[in-house]
């Protein structure tokens, strides 16, 4: 083991891997975010069935594996439906969006449970319907609650893009076994170890690249509550001029 | 008070004037626990109604039953002369539906113990929230409402602080301009000065008595401020395990308690 | 010695500098009970490596009918092969887990060591195995190690299944570390200083004192992770471990009948995993209602 790095080439045939990894991780996260609010949101709903619907799907889709539900969704699914040879992509995201919006759902539940009920008996008293509620009231304080948990399970999806390579896509886990299997064919021998202790670091950095959005991104939702200056403040003129800080006897109540 | 069109949607009898609120028979029980024993309770136009009793009598479930906060076990509840509950069809009363109830509940406003002010929000979004998002109105026409409001509370200035900056009394007259913004006909007040430090109550019954001056709002409150009571309510009435045990001119019944219970009540109360 | 992390209710921050309470290595010898399971573990590891596995054969010979939607005749007829594999993903499962509890431990005492050197690379380890894919982590094992000729042979070259319990082991290993970490963060400060008032020593303290109110709040981490590791199992297809996907997936390529199949071992999986998430939620709710 002469040094750990690949050839250029080598590097190049594995980004063509990290793109499609890069790709079916987007489409199932915007997915998963999708399944997991609305899913979420159901779980709580004062309709029965729309409960009952919601609660199926989460045990479902957390209950099996996530390979078996790939496998199914790309071999079995589409012969259920009769509907041909659809797109593997298609199929994969499907799989791993749903399955995201399982674990999903029930972070958004728990998210929404931990705003106090006061706020939720606020809405009522000033009759907001149920859109605006959740939109301008529980969402706002669930979302510092939700993201650093869906920071952790983005990554466990973008692992789970892995497993798309047993289905025949080109991902970074398949351009890795690409150039392993084509090895004895190539200028300069690849090394196995060496290989694939760089397709792990690429995963590594990935994941350092999600987990880092996301703090960021915190940090702004959390940064919003604090301070509010700027285009959001409205002018008070007409009155007093408005102090640039919260005033001394501002001590916070209860 | 109450706008005529609104007698035909639902008006129980012929009385002359339809009352602000309207309870009969309302029961509500938690459990083996009775808090409204068939409770009847009539709120006119414009009057000020102090409840008081114990803790743990079931007060404040009477404000919460009024906004929706509790369903009624059984009994009905009008407001402005429209079942709150109920829808009529034919002959018969229906269970509502929730855009009934909205539609219903949109002359009732309440404000807090604990204030459940928006934290997300700033004091002026917290108030106009409702006007533009319950009501439609424009953002400009609510932003310069909420202002108005803001000015009437003492806090213009404060009008950009998030309820994270602002005091308990503050919070509170936050809370109080922001259910007068969709101006309801019906006020509930529900132990408003409670959780507030001794020296930041007088602010906020400052506020509750500027608005009980104006009167054109029907105002429900419950509290342990007889001080208050005494100056503001047209009655006070004495409740205690889910009843209404004692009612009367807030002067009479301080000056003397009929019902043995009220005594105690009043003695521990005046106590400290 | 009264130092620690502890502190109740909040994330566990990382271990100060100085930290005489801290475990040194030696701290596996922490109770001669732990010491006993973690002896039952590995001999049962060892059962499972040795003899488990390996010859399975998949040999029902029964065809779809090609007339109708879906076969369930056909389905059941492969359900003895069905769960011929599904033990072989149960000792995987297993093993692999037996491991992770293991490796779980010394990992989180090696972050709580005093020792820098010890800790950071713990840290980045953990970190690391945490955020890339057990497929790849796989391929490694099954195709990189045994190429690496500077390790002793014994260490680098293992059968199919032995690499799918070592994946696994040290995978959920890594896992379960921030969940014992959590754990003994959540004991508060006092139960520390109170035993620092006692004059107690530091395996007294931590056997005594630590864990034993530590790891009933781990509990339902480690069950979770234990199901979690159940549903990874199968991914030993990829290197040819004879579980259920293996069975589904050859037997879907011999038959033609993806669809049965794969709905067998969706529906087998769900029948293992419902029960035991549903058992594990009535645990979690006893472990919360006996702290209250």
């Amino acid at each position: 083991m002469d040094g750990l790095l690949l050839t250029p080439g080598q590097y190049a045939s594995l980004w063509i891997g990290v793109q499609i990894t890069v790709q079916l991780l987007l489409w199932s996260f915007a997915l998963g975010v999708v399944l997991s609010l609305v899913f979420g949101l159901m779980r709580l709903s004062e309709n029965r069935f729309a409960r009952g619907f919601a609660l199926c799907y989460v045990e479902l889709f957390r209950g099996i594996s996530s390979i078996v539900l790939l496998f199914w969704f790309a071999f079995a699914l589409p012969i259920l439906l009769d509907i041909g040879q659809p797109s593997r992509v298609v199929m994969a995201v499907l799989a791993l969006g749903a399955n995201m919006g399982g674990y999903g759902a029930e972070i958004v539940r728990g998210a929404i449970l931990s705003v106090p009920k006061g706020q939720h008996e606020a809405t009522t008293a000033l009759n907001l319907s149920g859109f605006h509620r959740v939109r301008h009231v529980i969402l706002p304080q669930a979302l510092p609650v939700i993201l650093p948990p869906f920071g952790n399970l983005t990554i466990e999806i973008l692992k789970g893009t892995a497993l798309v390579s047993l289905v025949g896509l080109r991902d970074l886990a398949f351009s890795a076994e690409i150039l392993r299997t084509a090895r004895t064919q190539m200028e300069v021998p690849i090394g196995v170890p060496e290989l694939f202790i760089n397709v792990l670091v690429i995963y590594f950095v990935l994941a350092q690249i999600i987990s880092f959005t996301f703090r960021l991104f915190e940090r702004l939702v959390n940064a919003r509550y604090r301070q509010r200056t700027g285009r959001r403040a409205v002018d008070v003129s007409g009155g007093a001029a408005a102090p640039a800080t919260a005033p001394g006897d501002a001590t916070g109540g209860t | 008070m109450s706008a005529p069109e609104t007698n035909a949607a639902g008006t129980t009898g012929a009385d002359a004037a339809v009352p602000a609120v309207r309870m009969r028979e309302v029961n509500k029980a938690f459990g083996d626990n009775v808090v409204l024993d068939q409770l009847h309770l009539d709120v006119d136009p414009g009057e000020r109604v102090v409840i008081i009793g114990p803790s743990g009598s079931g007060k404040t479930t009477i404000l919460r039953v009024i906004m929706t906060l509790e369903r009624p076990d059984s009994g009905t509840i009008e407001v402005g002369g429209r079942h709150l509950y109920h829808e009529r069809k034919g002959d018969e009363l229906k269970p509502a539906s929730e855009k009934h109830i909205r539609q219903v509940r949109a002359n009732v406003g309440m404000v807090f113990q604990h204030f459940n002010l928006f934290p997300h929000l700033s004091a002026l979004e917290n108030i106009a929230l409702a006007p533009i998002k319950a009501q439609g109105r424009s953002k400009d026409d609510a932003n310069q409402t909420a202002l108005e409001l803001l000015d009437k509370v003492g806090l213009r200035e404060h009008a950009n602080h998030t309820p994270g900056q602002l005091s308990g009394g503050q919070k509170q007259r936050v809370a109080i301009a922001r259910s007068l913004a969709t101006e309801p006909e019906v006020m509930l007040f529900d132990e408003v000065t409670s959780a507030l430090d001794p020296e930041l109550v007088g602010d906020v019954l400052e506020v509750l008595r500027d608005i009980a001056e104006e009167g054109k709002t029907t105002m429900m409150l419950v509290t342990h401020e007889m001080g208050f009571a005494r100056e503001v309510a047209d009655r006070l009435v004495m409740f205690d395990s889910g009843r209404i045990i004692e009612e009367g001119r807030p002067r009479e019944i301080l000056a003397d308690p009929q019902h043995e219970r009220t005594q105690s009540f009043l003695k521990a109360v005046l106590a400290h | 010695m009264a130092v620690d992390t502890g502190s109740p209710g909040s994330a566990p921050p990382t271990p100060p500098p100085d930290q005489p309470g801290g475990l040194r290595l030696g701290g596996v010898r922490v109770t001669w009970r732990s010491a006993l399971g973690v002896v039952a573990a590995l001999a049962a590891l060892a059962v499972v490596v040795r003899f488990g596995g390996g010859s399975q054969r998949f040999e029902t010979r029964v065809f779809r009918d090609p007339d109708v939607r879906f076969d369930f005749e056909f389905m059941f007829a492969y359900v003895p092969d069905f769960l011929r594999a599904l033990w072989v993903t149960f000792q995987a499962t297993i093993g692999g887990f037996a491991l992770a509890v293991v490796i779980g431990l010394v990992l989180a005492l090696l972050r709580r060591s005093r020792l820098r050197v010890l800790r950071w690379p713990t840290a980045f380890f953990i970190e690391f195995v945490r955020s890339t894919p057990l497929l790849v982590q796989l391929f490694f094992l099954f195709y990189g190690l045994p190429r690496i000729t500077a390790i002793p042979e014994p260490l680098r070259v293992w059968s199919s299944l032995a690499t799918l319990i070592i994946a696994l082991g040290v995978h959920y290993g890594c896992y379960c570390s921030e969940a014992y970490r959590a754990g003994i963060g959540s004991v508060p400060k006092g139960q520390w200083e109170a035993a620092t008032a006692m004059n107690l020593g530091p395996v007294a303290t931590w056997s005594q004192v630590v864990l034993p109110q530590a790891i009933p709040n781990v509990l339902p981490a480690l069950g979770n992770f234990l199901i979690a590791a159940y549903k990874d199992a199968p991914l030993g297809f990829a290197i040819n471990v004879t579980g259920v996907m293996f069975f589904a997936s050859t037997t879907a390529s011999r038959t033609f009948a993806p669809l049965e199949l794969f709905t067998l071992i969706g529906l087998g999986f769900l029948a293992v995993s419902l029960p035991s998430a549903f058992l594990l939620r009535r645990l979690e709710r006893r472990i919360g209602y006996e702290r209250t």
